[in-house]
């Protein structure tokens, strides 16, 4: 942080630069910090307080009564064993990691799919990449009702497609069963992540060398080789970055499972985020529900962490991330 | 390559993006069809009959909703800009101590879960009588916007030539006078591009909006969208034309703001 400060300070020292600072510069200074309050109160009020009073009541039995009374008795850990020992956190822990897993796995290799074909030189490619972008940006309750009607078991279309082509012979009840449910939501899932994907790694495409191509072509190597020997390894620090994000995001994801299913039938798409929403939201145990976010916090940190490794060289340069 | 090809390539790529897409097209479809029709199996693959039926429908049981929406999410994208704007300029320019330290905690904020912004958040609303107010929802979904908005004018900014803003300084302007007739006139797009984004996520913002808002005051489309899904499971073109209706803005987004939707996602690399 303070190595490029300190460099402009010694490096250009220019007379006139010196004489400004000395004289006006602890009121320029002053005036300059005023452009960052705002931002800086409103990052305390509104990250820093609601963290660290999350990790508070995750030690607090925080329940309805606490709203009318106002105190919520410290219990320690109690909280924290309570969740362990209930039997949802082990489904919620596995339905995550599944959640997690399958989207990320389809969504990155369908993205960088569709990220290479769309690298070909051909009219309407723009336009065609730009309207794949739709799923990303609608609201994910939108996109979450519109599946919930694909998979209805009467009217939704993939049974009648399912049906009609002779592939199943009952309709499935794709939403309403403990054995179809989370890899619908999955299925959903994905088809929402996929844009993202597809831009990111569609970018870091247009930064190989297209030379590169031309010279191992010449040597005779395939597309599968060229992909492999080129593509794969330099597109290496772009796939970091796309698959830590898009497992920060999936983490996360409430949406989609809420209007597809509630996280049931029988928790079997219970999430721990739709966990901690039900704890608190529903059963009124904020205590418990902090707790399941805090073990969120915790996972999102460890990968947030690798992710700020991994862009440290863009931030300091100008620009930010890319 | 040759013509062949590329007409090849162009074909392959429509293909896909239709297959992609049809969950979309199948919400207009049904959107259109009467409730009879949605009833009979197998589907109508298009809409033969069409109907505005479910459309009426839903402007009259959520048009409120969608309204409610339209103000949080102008209310988030004006407080996010004044907040966020200043700050930005300030990190790409000013040397001051502890700016990387900012962006970085910028970008970790990002990271932490909603869930547990709408969970500690609760109390803290329910004393402040900020839950079921547009207050409340504009200061919570601004933590979805704020973050973002900041990298990604912070980006933009960076950009804005020193000289212009010398100029400026040399003429007399004070910090405020030159950010306020330089910069923030220089980095208009930036700014559309960061308040069109913030309306979207707003728009968008289901978690806060179920926790916050009780749906007896004001109620969000999202919100609208989730109960009318539960509660009605038969009216599927009602649903779906408010599905459609509430799609407007990302329509509209990527209809006339295509260019920056990309710099949008990949500058900020954000989305809930």
């Amino acid at each position: 942080m303070t190595t490029a400060s300190t460099k402009t300070t010694k490096t250009g020292a220019a007379p006139p630069r010196r004489a400004r600072r000395g004289i006006g510069g602890g009121r320029e200074r002053l005036v300059q910090w005023t452009f960052v309050l705002p931002m800086a109160v409103f990052l305390l009020l509104f990250f820093c307080y609601p963290v660290s009073r999350n990790l508070m009541m995750g030690f607090q039995q925080w329940t309805v009564a606490s709203f009318y009374e106002g105190g919520a008795p410290f219990v320690g850990l109690d909280n924290y064993v309570e969740l362990v020992t209930d039997p949802v956190f082990g489904t919620a822990v596995l339905n995550t990691a599944l959640f997690t897993a399958g989207s990320l796995s389809f969504q990155f290799v369908i993205g960088l799919g569709l990220a290479v074909f769309f690298q070909r030189r051909f009219p309407l490619s723009g336009v065609l990449r730009g309207l794949l972008l739709l799923p990303w940006l609608l609201p994910l309750v939108v996109s979450g009702a519109v599946f919930r009607w694909i998979y209805d078991e009467g009217f939704g279309v993939l049974n009648q497609v399912l049906l009609g082509l002779q592939l199943i012979q009952d309709p499935v009840p794709w939403l309403s069963s403990t054995q179809y449910a989370l890899t619908a939501a999955i299925i959903a899932n994905i088809w929402v992540g996929v844009p993202f994907n597809l831009v990111i790694l569609y970018s870091g495409l247009q930064a190989v060398p297209a030379s590169l191509y031309e010279a191992a072509a010449l040597d005779g190597a395939g597309p599968w080789q060229r992909f492999r020997k080129i593509t794969l390894p330099l597109l290496r620090p772009v796939i970091a970055i796309v698959l830590m994000l898009g497992l920060i995001y999936t983490l996360k994801v409430f949406d989609m499972i809420m209007v597809l299913t509630g996280g049931g039938p029988a928790n079997a798409t219970e999430t721990l985020t739709t966990w901690s929403f039900a704890l608190s939201f529903e059963e009124f145990d904020f205590g418990q529900g902090a707790a399941v976010g805090n073990v969120l916090i915790v996972i999102a940190l460890v990968f947030a962490l690798f992710y700020l490794r991994s862009i440290r060289d863009s931030i300091r340069s100008e620009g930010g991330p890319r | 390559m040759s013509t062949a090809r590329r007409v090849t390539n162009t074909a392959v790529g429509s293909v896909l993006v239709l297959a992609f897409l049809a969950p979309v097209y199948w919400m207009i479809n049904v959107s259109l069809q009467s409730s009879d029709a949605l009833l009979r199996t197998p589907p109508a693959w298009f809409p033969a009959d069409p109907t505005w039926d479910g459309y009426v429908e839903a402007i009259h049981t959520q048009g409120s909703h969608l309204l409610t929406s339209l103000v949080i999410a102008l209310g988030t994208v004006l407080f996010t800009l004044l907040v966020s704007a200043p700050a930005a300029h300030a990190l790409a320019r000013f040397r001051l101590r502890g700016t990387l330290a900012l962006v970085l905690v910028v970008l970790l904020v990002q990271m932490v879960p909603g869930i547990v912004m709408a969970n500690s958040l609760y109390p803290v609303f329910s004393q402040l009588g900020l839950l079921d107010s547009y207050a409340g929802m504009i200061l919570a979904d601004s933590t979805l916007t704020v973050p973002f908005a900041v990298l990604i004018l912070r980006t933009f900014m960076s950009g804005v030539p020193g000289e212009l803003i010398e100029a400026a300084r040399v003429d007399g302007c004070g910090q405020w006078r030159t950010f306020g007739s330089v910069v923030l006139p220089v980095c208009r797009n930036a700014l559309i591009t960061a308040g069109l984004f913030s309306f979207l996520f707003a728009w968008a913002d289901f978690l806060f909006a179920v926790s916050f808002t009780t749906g007896n005051t004001i109620q969000p489309i999202t919100v609208g969208i989730y109960r009318f899904v539960g509660n009605q499971t038969t009216n599927w073109n009602g649903v779906m034309a408010t599905a459609v209706l509430a799609s407007i803005p990302a329509a509209i987004l990527l209809l006339t703001a295509q260019r920056y939707v990309a710099a949008g996602i990949t500058g900020g690399g954000v989305k809930e």
